[in-house]
């Protein structure tokens, strides 16, 4: 599994006045792996998730993915790199079709006669045909995750940038989304935020456990759901 | 994305457009036929902001400075060069270099909305209050006298190939018709490319426009820039029609006017606008000729009536009927053919073939 790494944050750091969202954080990603960021509320996964992608230009550090230092740089061209986002509330365009938005993506990438053919597939992969002509503003919240999730996957990214994908989904849905993850997986290198641990579970990777801005722990779901010190975190009481 | 229904609809209003610019001169009087020049420059100022806001999303309080821009620059090129084809030349490129010059500030400075609304008014007023200045023989430029508040003469388009053959009103009212027409396919075209496809994108949520690796900025720069081309050849066209350009083309009430037209005759549309334009400008004249109210006073009520009312602007909301009616209908149809269906099985065979 171990290849090259293709994304690494050499002490990052965000602060917001003399809140540390991020502190010194040292992060290494390996080409094909599947890596989950979680941590409980406040530990600052979502704003490192932030750094990684150009939305918040970090207060010291770096990011390097590949060669590229992405640090400070703009969101499109970190996107440009070939990497797919997601963000944590479903940025999706409300007034446009489903299919218009994931076109959008996928013309960025191709010709015009291979991102027809590719919104085509992408619509159909993520069951999403019956709806195609629907405004996305419309559509319900899970749908509309599927929506971005189907803009991602139509962009073909080798990297995949997911925060919160499975966020208020039903059972089902979540499943789906799971499925999707590990299919994405065989193409692409990706990391996932997430709550759910029920969710991490079910995709099964090396986890990064995030505390007060720092990196607890990492390693694999069930080393980390065993480790004293992440139930600590997590409950909030002292071990006995 | 269906464009066939849509285009068969732009199809249709082109050809209105030239029947119309045929038919006109022979119907109407000349006086109407130089009014009527005048209304079509505001319908290309309206058709910009239509491409801009409606389609871009950038709302641009201060699209008629790139309008005034281009009458002056024609005006002043017309009067240095002595022919007119060179100075129409001019006077897009001065507006749209301008719209470039103020976007490039404002998009990669990274200036939200109610900020850009207020720096593009901002530009117009300096623009006003700079021109107005200009009243005393000093300021010129090459032969052209700007003429503070009183402004210049602007003269008439000529043909290109006969720079001393000035044309006559119905000639520049054929011009006029064409250019919006023109002006008219080509933001028709423009919505449906690509680069204007992203545009809508970036309006509907600029964040996941940038995270797909569109750089926003370019986007919307370009965007600014064609509209900013678009309302100097409607500039152009105005001083052909009035005769000369005043710093008044530059005035608050006048930018907002331009807001208005587009908010009453809808925006995400093109052709909204443009009848909005038509719709108020003569509205605001026949009330000129009126004097018995403020004109503004009406602007200002119908401007709230619609804000209220019709906020979605004249022609969406017509279309939205049309829309719900022909599904009603359509409806209808479908629940009329069940019932003869289940009529037809319950009743006797010769009641049925009496039906049929």
């Amino acid at each position: 599994m171990r290849g090259e790494i293709v994304l690494e944050t050499r002490n990052l750091s965000m602060h917001f006045g003399g809140v540390k969202a991020v502190d010194r954080v040292n992060f290494n990603l390996w080409e094909n792996e599947l890596r989950c960021l979680i941590g409980p509320n406040g530990a600052g996964k979502s704003t490192f998730f932030k750094c990684l992608t150009g939305q918040l230009a970090p207060t010291a550090g770096e990011v390097v993915i590949r060669d590229f230092t992405a640090t400070g740089r703009e969101p499109h061209e970190v996107a440009r790199l070939g990497v797919g986002i997601k963000t944590q509330v479903p940025s999706v365009f409300d007034g446009l079709t489903v299919e218009e938005n994931i076109w959008l993506s996928a013309r960025k990438w191709h010709g015009r006669a291979r991102s027809q053919s590719l919104t085509r597939d992408t619509l159909e992969r993520l069951q999403l045909g019956d709806i195609r002509s629907d405004l996305v503003g419309r559509l319900a919240h899970g749908q509309r995750q599927w929506v971005e999730l189907g803009m991602v996957v139509a962009a073909e990214p080798w990297l995949v940038l997911l925060d919160e994908p499975a966020a208020g989904m039903t059972h089902e849905e979540t499943e789906r989304t799971a499925d999707l993850i590990r299919e994405m997986n065989r193409t692409a290198t990706m990391i996932v935020v997430e709550h759910d641990m029920q969710f991490i579970r079910m995709i099964s990777s090396r986890v990064t456990v995030f505390h007060e801005g720092q990196i607890l722990i990492e390693d694999t779901m069930d080393v980390i759901s065993a480790d004293p010190r992440v139930r600590e975190v997590y409950l909030g009481h002292r071990r006995q | 994305m269906n464009w066939g229904r849509e285009n068969r609809w732009r199809v249709a209003v082109v050809i209105v457009g030239l029947a119309f610019t045929l038919i006109a001169p022979a119907a109407l009087q000349l006086f109407t036929i130089i009014n009527l020049t005048t209304a079509i420059a505001l319908a290309l100022l309206a058709l910009s902001l239509a491409l801009i806001w409606g389609y871009g999303g950038i709302l641009c309080f201060g699209q008629t400075a790139f309008f005034g821009l281009g009458a002056y620059a024609y005006t002043v090129a017309a009067i240095n060069f002595g022919g007119t084809t060179w100075a129409v030349l001019v006077a897009v490129l001065v507006a749209a270099a301008f719209a470039a010059v103020l976007g490039y500030f404002v998009f990669y400075g990274r200036v939200s909305d109610v900020y850009m609304a207020v720096i593009t008014l901002t530009a117009t007023l300096i623009l006003y209050n700079l021109i107005r200045r200009t009243s005393g023989p000093e300021y010129k430029i090459g032969h052209a006298l700007l003429g503070g508040f009183n402004g210049v003469t602007s003269p008439p388009l000529n043909l290109p190939w006969a720079p001393y053959s000035m044309l006559f009103p119905q000639h520049v009212f054929y011009v006029g018709m064409l250019a919006l027409i023109l002006g008219y396919i080509f933001c028709a075209w423009l919505v449906q490319t690509h680069f204007g496809r992203v545009s809508v994108a970036i309006r509907e949520n600029e964040t996941r426009a940038e995270l797909l690796g569109y750089d926003t900025r370019l986007y919307k720069l370009g965007l600014f820039t064609i509209g900013g081309a678009l309302a100097g050849i409607g500039g152009i066209l105005f001083c052909n029609g009035v005769g000369r350009v005043t710093p008044d083309v530059f005035r608050l009430d006048f930018s907002a006017q331009a807001i208005i037209w587009v908010i009453v005759g809808g925006r995400g549309t093109l052709l909204g606008p443009v009848l909005g334009s038509f719709a108020l400008f003569y509205v605001t004249s026949w009330l000129g000729t009126q004097s018995a109210v403020n004109n503004y006073l009406v602007l200002g009520i119908i401007l709230i009536a619609f804000v209220l009312g019709v906020p979605r602007g004249l022609l969406p909301t017509v279309v939205g009927w049309w829309d719900a009616g022909r599904s009603r209908r359509a409806m209808q149809r479908r629940e009329m053919r069940l019932r003869r269906r289940r009529g037809g099985r319950a009743s006797t065979a010769g009641e049925a073939a009496h039906e049929g």
